[in-house]
């Protein structure tokens, strides 16, 4: 059950007379019937679901993690052989690549789209909505699927003039390696969700400040940079890390153009070696869940860095809320030590 | 003079120059919201060095004249300038055409403006909040900018806070940095839209010593504002603004004790 609340230090060097004493710092034992009521410590309700449920939970997980080292399914043995094989890290560095271009290609385009959105053109706010509408409506592996069937569409392109003559020409079959199509496919429709991340945070940046910026006649650029951005990442960075960590998983569907990842060689390993399956499963799995984190830790300390002046103190880190939670125990220990002594 | 050169021996190279204070004209002032009409053919001229307040019911149009003044709000019809320099607009044969957008950032960046919600930036610490503008509009550099931050804000007793960020003050801290900032332009006028509307009652009193400081020190001012009793000590000139007119103005002492307009009566009854 819940621990009694500690009792408040007594003031050092003083005796401890029964006026000194808090109210509620009473021994239990005699609850004092001639104390005036409004002295008394209110007694906090009790949550006896609560524990019943919390106890249920615990003998769950338990249960879970115990058929997880303990199931043969699992051929944790296997696991170990494959988590670290030159072939699975290969493929990671693949699923690497493609997401670090995908999600800077992306980023550039979806902050495109988003200034064509809130451009003061129709033609241009026209041609944004469109491009998201578009990119938001096919799924992505169709899109990716017609990229890589794209170059017997288009079997040159050229850098020149707009229906004019061109002066380059890239044969595309040589210049869409499977690389190149699953980066361009996964940005493509990256950039169409980054655009709206991206305009919602310049929307939640308060019209005040807007026109604080330019009543002090700041050069246009340094308003954008410099003041409506940073106030803009408060919101767009958690939004783009869940778009983040969902382009990480999504870089699987590359497997589909041929394009060999870490779920990719996962697979081709797991269809020339059927027994180990699941094993190679779980090491993708592992590996996927490794990268989110390293995104998710990186967010926590980019999100702090942008919450200067937003909050009046700012969060702990981890390592802060580690050390405070030993001078606590510390303090407590001290606590009851001088309370029994 | 003796005050000024103890200043000048403080911080030598950051302290702002006495700007010349301007003279404000507005002419002809017309501007509507779809069909509703705002400003109505508003007339008025502010002297150098002059306290103009402006009172009237709200939805009489105060805020949006005072808003044309640095081209935040863009007139229909009619005209403002400041020293004779047209703002917002050029003379085009007989005509009045916009001025792009830079060369009206370059007219602002001499226009003091101060926000009912003082609008501070709440990502820069409040030096970085008044240093700013004469930084990055390349008038001052860097360390002159600091220097001249520090100054403008022990000017509104706030050298202490230099380091905190806005949200980490009261409100009538908030808008006495939000006034440094505005000085940090040195500005020949400085305008201000309610300045204590949004403070706690015990908070305005700050904010407007600040102003009364400012008052003294002979830069324009036009101030819209409800504190009458700060308007009749302070102001050379009362404007009272209803439906969009200028109904009446003139010195304290005629428009706020002996007012002639029923309107400007009714108004003052309700108010005092």
């Amino acid at each position: 059950m819940k621990e009694p609340p500690l009792p408040v230090r007594p003031p050092v060097g003083r005796p401890v007379t029964e006026d000194t004493r808090p109210p509620g710092d009473q021994p239990r034992s005699q609850p004092g019937p001639e104390r005036p009521l409004a002295a008394q410590r209110v007694i906090p309700l009790r949550h006896p679901g609560r524990w019943i449920t919390t106890v249920v939970v615990l003998v769950l997980v338990a249960q879970f993690a115990h058929g997880l080292v303990t199931n043969p399914f699992y051929q944790w043995g296997r696991f170990q052989y494959w988590f670290l094989r030159p072939v699975i890290l290969n493929g990671l560095v693949i699923t690497l690549e493609v997401t670090a271009l995908s999600a800077v290609l992306g980023l550039a385009g979806g902050v495109l789209l988003a200034f064509g959105r809130l451009s003061r053109s129709p033609i241009l706010r026209a041609v944004s909505w469109t491009y998201v509408w578009l990119f938001r409506s096919v799924p992505l592996i169709v899109v990716l699927l017609i990229l890589y069937n794209a170059s017997a569409l288009y079997r040159t392109l050229s850098l020149g003039i707009p229906f004019g003559p061109g002066f380059v020409h890239f044969n595309e079959s040589a210049l869409a390696t499977d690389l190149v199509v699953a980066t361009v496919g996964l940005s493509l429709n990256e950039a169409a969700y980054a655009s709206e991340v991206v305009r919602a945070g310049i929307l939640s940046v308060d019209q005040g400040q807007h026109e604080a910026a330019a009543s002090l006649g700041l050069p246009k650029g340094y308003q954008f940079t410099r003041i409506v951005l940073p106030q803009a990442l408060r919101a767009i960075v958690p939004a783009y890390v869940n778009q983040l960590i969902g382009l990480i998983k999504g870089t699987s569907l590359v497997f589909y153009v041929s394009l060999l990842d870490l779920f990719g060689e996962v697979q081709s390993m797991g269809s020339t070696y059927p027994g180990d399956v699941v094993p190679l499963l779980m090491v993708a799995t592992v590996w996927y869940v490794i990268l989110t984190s390293v995104v998710s830790v990186a967010q926590f300390y980019v999100e702090r860095y942008y919450s200067r002046g937003a909050l009046r103190t700012m969060p702990p880190t981890p390592l802060q809320k580690l050390r405070a939670g030993v001078r606590d125990l510390r303090e407590r220990i001290q606590l009851s030590r001088t309370v029994n002594g | 003079m003796s005050a000024a050169t103890a200043r000048q021996a403080a911080a030598p190279q950051a302290e702002p120059e006495s700007p010349r204070p301007a003279a404000v004209e507005i002419h002809g002032a017309h501007k509507w919201y779809g069909t509703h009409r705002v400003l109505d053919g508003i007339d008025l001229t502010v002297q150098p060095g002059q306290v103009a307040v402006i009172l009237g019911p709200s939805g009489s149009g105060k805020s949006t004249l005072l808003r044309t003044v640095n081209h935040l709000e863009k007139l229909d019809v009619g005209h403002v300038s400041i020293n004779g320099e047209l703002i917002g607009v050029r003379r085009h044969g007989d005509r009045l055409k916009e001025l792009s957008e830079r060369a009206i950032l370059a007219q602002r960046g001499r226009i003091g403006f101060v926000f009912q919600n003082f609008n501070l930036f709440p990502h820069l610490s409040v030096l970085d909040n008044v240093a700013a503008a004469p930084a990055a509009t390349g008038r001052r550099s860097k360390a002159e900018a600091r220097e001249l931050g520090l100054a403008l804000l022990a000017r509104v007793g706030l050298a202490d806070k230099a380091d905190a960020y806005p949200r980490q003050l009261s409100g009538g801290q908030q808008q006495r940095v939000a006034i440094a900032r505005a000085l940090a332009l040195e500005p020949g006028v400085i305008l201000f839209d309610e300045p204590t509307s949004a403070l706690d009652p015990e908070l305005v009193g700050e904010v407007l010593a600040v102003i009364r400081d400012l008052a003294t020190s002979g830069t324009t001012l036009i101030v819209v504002t409800h504190e009458i009793g700060f308007a009749r000590e302070v102001a050379d000139l009362v404007v009272f603004l209803d439906e969009g007119r200028i109904v009446e103005q003139g010195p304290p002492a005629q428009v706020l004790d002996d007012p002639q307009h029923p309107r400007t009566r009714e108004f003052l009854s309700k108010v005092l």
